[in-house]
Order: C-alpha cells, then sequence, then structure tokens
C-alpha cells in the first residue's frame, strides 16, 4: 500500500512530543547517573532494601497469582446475579488511591481493627499488619483483582466448542484445557504484578518502614526527606531504575492486555463445577468490600467536620488532576497518531522509571535552582502525567490503528488529510478511547502519594499526602473522612471523563 | 477516457498488468477472487503506485496525485459513511471536504438525497439506517463529489439480491446516465451480464481489455469459461 493511503498522520508534533517525553524521564535519570555516588557503594541496608523489594514483588505476585486462579475459574464457570458488578468491583482497586486502600486494611487487619476485635472476644493475641506482612496484603488486595481479570480473559478465550468437545470425549478439562491455557497466561501476568509491587512507594511508607521492610522507593524518600543525602539517593534510584527497567522491558513484551471489563461478561457453558466455587467467590467478595465499607463507615460521621486544610489539599489534588491529564492525554495522543516504533518506545520508558526515580532527578536539577517545595505541583502534575502516559498509549494505539483499518481510504478519497481528518474523522471517532484513556489519568494522579511527598510540605500538600499526615497523627477518624473525598474524587474524574466519551459517539 | 497505460501492479509475488482504454459507461470487473480486481481499482483510485506504466485520465497523467486529487471517487465493501456524521454531512462531504456548509451546499445535499430515495433522513445518523439506505446515502455523497470515475469496489456485496439489484439501477440511472465512467467489482457475473455495457475480466495476472457484455458472454475466451465453470 502506497504511504499516502494512510492518512492524517503528523510526524512533527509526534516528535516534539517524544523529545519532551524523553527529556522527562531520561532527563532526570541522566542527573540521577551523575550525581550517584558510585565510588562509596551502597550501604548494607541499601542492599536489604533491594532484597526486600525483590523478595516482596516475587511474593506479592506469586500470591495474588495463586489465589486468582480458583476466582478466576469460578467466574469464567458460573453465572449468577451480581456478576457483572463482581467483574466490574475487580476493575475498582486500579482507580482506587492506594493510601484509601491501606486506610481500609488498617481498619480490617490493624491493631484496632475488627479482625483483631474478633480474634480478641475468642483470646487471641492481637496480630499487627506493619512490617513485611502487611506491605505483602496490600499488594495481594491490589493486584489479586487484577490477576483474576487478566486469567479469566484467559479462561473466556477458549474457544466453548473446545469445552463441549472436551465434556463429550469425557477428558480432563484440567489437563486438557486449562493448564496449557495457564501456562500462556500466568507468566505475564506474574510478571506484571511483579513490576508493580517493585516500584511500590505508598502500600512500604504506611505499612513498611524499618530495617526489615523497606523498599528501595522508600529508601529514596528516606535519603532525601530524612538525611537529605542527594548522592545515596541518587545511588538508590540508579539501582531502583536497573531493576525495573529490566522487568519493564520484559513484561511490556509479553504482558496482556486488560480491557477493564470490556467481554469479560461472557460466561464459558461448562459440566464440571465444583460448590468450592461459591467459597471462592464470597472470599474475594468479602476481601475486596469489606476495607472499603469500613471507609465509608468511619469516614461520613466526620464528614462535614474534616478541617478547611483538608478541603484545600482537595482544592489541589483536583487542579494537579486536571492539568496532568490534559498533558498525558495530549503527548499520548500526538504519540498515538504517528505510530510505530516511538510510540513503543515512549510507551515503555515510563513504565522503566518510577515516581521516585523521576522525583530524585528533578529534585536534583530543580534543588540548586529553587526551593523543591515551590515547584512541588507542577513537578507532581508532570510526573503523574509521565506514569499515566503508558496507559493512555494502551488505550489509543490500537484505537488509532482501528480508525485507520476502517476509514483511512475513506477519508483519502473525500481529501480529508492533515488537520481536516483529525478534526472530521480521528478525533470524532476516538472519543471513546480518548474519554477512557483521560479518566484512567485522572483518577491516578488523583490518588498519587509518590513524588508529592518527596516535594512538597503542609503548604503544598494534596489530599492524598495530607490523608498520610492525618493517619500519621492517628486523626483515624478524620483520614477515613478524607479518604472517602478522595476515593469519590477519583472515581468522579473518571466516571466524568468516561461519560464524556460516551455520550452521543455513535460507535 | 480512462486509460491504463502499460501498466504493471506488483503486490509481493503477485503482479498484474493491463493496457487498455475505457469508454464512459458501466463496466463490470469480474474474475476470481485473489485474481487482482481490487488492486487494479487501488492503482486507479491512487492508493498502490505502479511498478511501471501509469493511469491515465483523459490524457492527464494521474502518477503521483493523492486519492483525494484524482477525478476519481470510489466506494468500498464496508465503511462508506463516518458513523459520528449525519447522512446530510456524509453526503455534504463530497461537497466540501472541511463540512462547512452553506445554505447553497445544503440545498444541493437536499436535491441528492432526494434523487437517492432519502429525502427528509438528512438528520439521521448510519446506525439509524438499513443496509440498503446506508448505500443510498454514500451513493448521493458520490453523486455530489461529482467526479467523472466512479469505482465500486464490491459495495453491494453485503446486500441481498433485490436490494443489490435496485442499487444497481440507481447507478444506472444517476451516475451512468450522466456520463460518468463506472467501474464494479462483482463476484456475481449475473450482475455483469444485467447491468453493465463493458466486461473486464482479471484472471492470471491480466486485467484483460474491455469487451461488449452481449459478445463476450456470446462467445466466452476460454479464461472466462475457466472462471464460469462451463
Amino acid at each position: 500500500m502506497a504511504q499516502r493511503a494512510v492518512a492524517i498522520k503528523a510526524a512533527g508534533p509526534a516528535w516534539v512530543a517524544a523529545a519532551l517525553v524523553l527529556a522527562l524521564t531520561v532527563g532526570p535519570l541522566v542527573a540521577v547517573a551523575f550525581r550517584a555516588q558510585v565510588g562509596s557503594g551502597l550501604a548494607a541496608g541499601d542492599w536489604a532494601a533491594i532484597r526486600f523489594t525483590i523478595w516482596q514483588a516475587v511474593v506479592s505476585a506469586l500470591a495474588s497469582v495463586a489465589l486468582a486462579i480458583p476466582v478466576a475459574r469460578a467466574l469464567a464457570r458460573r453465572r449468577f446475579r451480581g456478576r457483572a458488578a463482581l467483574v466490574m468491583l475487580l476493575g475498582a482497586p486500579f482507580l482506587l488511591p492506594v493510601i484509601v486502600a491501606v486506610l481500609g486494611l488498617l481498619a480490617v487487619f490493624g491493631r484496632g481493627g475488627i479482625l483483631n476485635a474478633m480474634l480478641g472476644t475468642i483470646g487471641i493475641d492481637p496480630i499487627s499488619i506493619y512490617g513485611a506482612a502487611g506491605v505483602i496484603l496490600a499488594h495481594v488486595f491490589f493486584n489479586l483483582p487484577l490477576a483474576v481479570r487478566l486469567i479469566l480473559q484467559g479462561w473466556l478465550d477458549i474457544p466453548a466448542e473446545r469445552f463441549r468437545l472436551a465434556a463429550q470425549l469425557n477428558a480432563p478439562v484440567w489437563r486438557v484445557l486449562e493448564w496449557p491455557m495457564l501456562v500462556r497466561v500466568l507468566p505475564g501476568t506474574l510478571l506484571v504484578i511483579f513490576l508493580i509491587c517493585l516500584t511500590s512507594f505508598a502500600v512500604a511508607l504506611t505499612l513498611g518502614g524499618g530495617p526489615r521492610a523497606t523498599t528501595v522507593e522508600l529508601a529514596i524518600y528516606q535519603a532525601i526527606r530524612f538525611d537529605f543525602d542527594l548522592g545515596r539517593a541518587a545511588l538508590l534510584a540508579a539501582s531502583q531504575f536497573v531493576l525495573c527497567a529490566v522487568a519493564a522491558v520484559v513484561a511490556w513484551r509479553i504482558t496482556p492486555v486488560d480491557g477493564l471489563g470490556g467481554g469479560l461478561d461472557r460466561v464459558v457453558a461448562r459440566w464440571d463445577q465444583s460448590p468450592l466455587d461459591w467459597l471462592w467467590l464470597g472470599a474475594v467478595t468479602l476481601f475486596l468490600v469489606t476495607p472499603l465499607a469500613m471507609i465509608v463507615l468511619r469516614g461520613v460521621p466526620g464528614f462535614l467536620d474534616m478541617p478547611a486544610s483538608v478541603w484545600t489539599a482537595a482544592g489541589r489534588s483536583i487542579a494537579v488532576a486536571v492539568g496532568s491529564t490534559v498533558i498525558s492525554v495530549s503527548l499520548a495522543l500526538t504519540v498515538a497518531l504517528r505510530g510505530g516504533a516511538i510510540a513503543q518506545v515512549i510507551g515503555v520508558t515510563p513504565l522503566a522509571s518510577s515516581a521516585l526515580v523521576m522525583g530524585t532527578g528533578l529534585f536534583i536539577i530543580v534543588y540548586p535552582v529553587v526551593s523543591p517545595t515551590v515547584v512541588a505541583l507542577p513537578v507532581t502534575m508532570v510526573v503523574n502525567a509521565m506514569l499515566a502516559l503508558p496507559f493512555a498509549l494502551r488505550v489509543l494505539i490500537p484505537a488509532v490503528q482501528d480508525v485507520r483499518q476502517n476509514y483511512a481510504r475513506l477519508a483519502a478519497t473525500l481529501n480529508l488529510t492533515g488537520w481536516r481528518g483529525l478534526r472530521i474523522v480521528m478525533l470524532p471517532r476516538l472519543r471513546r478511547p480518548l474519554g477512557f484513556a483521560a479518566g484512567l489519568s485522572a483518577a491516578l494522579s488523583m490518588g498519587d502519594l509518590g513524588v508529592i511527598a518527596l516535594f512538597a510540605t503542609d503548604a503544598q500538600e494534596t489530599l492524598p499526602l495530607a490523608m498520610y499526615r492525618l493517619m500519621g497523627a492517628y486523626r483515624m477518624e478524620t483520614a477515613a473522612s478524607a479518604a472517602l473525598l478522595l476515593v469519590a474524587l477519583s472515581l468522579l474524574a473518571f466516571w466524568i471523563c468516561d461519560k464524556g466519551g460516551r455520550v452521543d459517539a455513535d460507535l | 477516457m480512462l486509460t491504463c497505460d502499460d501498466l504493471t501492479l506488483r503486490q509481493g509475488a503477485f503482479t498484474l498488468r493491463a493496457d487498455w482504454s475505457l469508454s464512459p459507461g458501466l463496466t463490470a470487473v469480474i474474475g476470481p477472487s485473489g485474481g487482482g480486481k481490487s488492486t487494479l481499482l487501488s492503482a486507479i483510485a491512487g492508493f498502490l503506485d505502479p511498478a511501471s506504466g501509469c493511469v491515465l485520465w483523459d490524457g492527464r497523467n494521474l502518477s503521483g496525485a493523492a486519492p483525494g486529487n484524482r477525478p476519481v471517487t470510489m466506494l468500498f465493501q464496508d465503511n462508506n459513511l463516518f458513523p459520528h456524521l449525519t447522512v446530510a454531512q456524509n453526503a455534504g462531504l463530497g461537497l466540501v471536504p472541511s463540512l462547512r456548509l452553506t445554505k447553497d451546499h445544503s440545498d444541493r445535499v437536499a436535491v441528492a438525497l432526494d434523487r437517492v430515495g432519502l429525502a427528509g433522513l438528512g438528520d439521521r445518523k448510519p446506525n439509524a439506517l438499513s443496509g440498503g439506505q446506508q448505500s443510498r446515502a454514500a451513493l448521493a455523497r458520490v453523486l455530489l463529489a461529482d467526479r467523472p470515475v466512479v469505482l465500486l469496489d464490491e459495495a453491494f456485496a453485503a446486500l441481498g439480491p433485490a436490494l443489490r439489484a435496485q442499487m444497481l439501477e440507481l447507478v444506472q440511472s444517476i451516475l451512468v446516465a450522466a456520463g460518468r465512467t463506472v467501474l464494479m467489482v462483482t463476484h456475481d457475473p449475473a450482475d455483469a451480464q444485467n447491468v453493465a455495457d463493458n466486461v473486464i475480466l482479471v484472471s492470471d495476472g491480466y486485467a484483460h481489455p474491455p469487451q461488449d457484455t452481449g459478445a463476450l458472454f456470446a462467445d466466452p475466451s476460454p479464461e472466462l469459461r475457466r472462471y464460469l465453470g462451463t
């Protein structure tokens, strides 16, 4: 096919966008590399952080996937009222701010939580979720649903005819169909969860800490905030980058795509169902719903009595979310329209660079020029935009390809090229994926507790940071109210954008 | 006059040659699937650059002209309308690609919709139309685009026999009667026999020169016999 058949393609802006993304992701890395004190090497505590980071990511990934397999199987072969709601619930943790989930988990599993209250009545000593166990629990809470969705997709990809054939032949479904499917799906699922847990900061900040439960991200934060040792922070950031880059490159190649619920509503007709299915479905629902219910329960009473500072922080969070959404979606659109190799590179670069790594680099760059607290909000906005970019691209690249596939020739015969093609063909056809990508970016940015913790003081705190400080001061009721506000804002931001893309979209 | 001058098209290992001229009227393009019918139309529309030779319109060499700048308009098997635009807007794209329609333009769109039997349906979106009505809307756009060459690449293949006959009648009455050169790819030799003035058989790497339909089917060549299975 001749080149001009692929109408509506702008190369110039895409290169500018790509250069911008590379400057914002690779630039901080260069700063980190220059500043890292390689001579002094990593201290024993830093090696412990690296070991813990890898260990907890491996355990979290294995635990999430092991628990997800029976749940996904139950969802694949059972039809029941509320199944769609449960599948949707499994998509929620992606939009749920980490700090909110942590507070919910504390309300259930924490010292004063309902689990310890129940254990107390039967005379068992209270358990503590601070430390490694808590970090892994929180990671499973977030990644079990993701694992279920990815594995469920694998189950639904098995053609129904094969189950019929197996049933007719009385063949063992597990061995002939399910195990081969899992062998194909599990490596990608494990790897993507491993990668997510590798860059975990907010969970480690709130539940971890100490010599035996500090991740590299947390160690970077501590090196900057507590010791103000930029050289060591940079060295840690460089180690973290190497860890993530290796995992990200592998993960990008073999990761299955999660469409957040698209097409997961089918049920496979099966002739081998186990009553244990209900047990698994009940357990996972309870595990996901109870912490969220506790937030609502504890947050509602004091909701209107929250100090003004929380509302101000919410205002900042909204501003940051709006700014970062605009940046990430416009960059993603520009790059997706160009497609090809740059889109792939831009899609994977931010994955390799975590929030704290980027944050450290930017801190090193701005520190000599201006006080980091002054630029806390703009930096957060930009870093959040970069972190959301891979997700936005994963939504937009296939959508752009679809539009080209279906309408490039028609557009070419009608002279709909350049800006005109963008206005009349591309943008209207992309409304839904654009809305979805914007919703993801907005929700991710709204709930982010990462780079802001590195830069901000009380004067620039966003809602997640305000929540973290309330928790640190043991004002748990107020923190729960703030959590309720935060989760409402995140879901609302997603809903507004996603709905905006769907209304009158004519697909 | 549309001319393929010593034209050679190449797609991977596949080669197609054509060397003939075509006068206005309805010409059917028939031949085995994979034989290169769509490839021929792609080259005329400007989606495929010739390996050698060229396509001419009234003596003007079209090489290098973008699809939108050729005296050619084309309908595809599907996706001939943009689902997010109204029927009137879709048809109006034939007049003004920027979609900034003046009163005069809107009037002409209304007349065109009337001619294809869609009077009063201009405000609907395509998904509110039946398959036949969607084909009519696309034809309204072709009418408004006012290009001398019209390519139909199995444009009506998804329609049932009765609807397809209606569309061919419409093509006959609004496009062919107006003196346009219409090339129509079809899988059904009966379509060709019923409506086409000429037939181009595409087989064995050649787009054979157009022949009078009656004469061709009265005395089929060996290639045509093989394709028809007679």
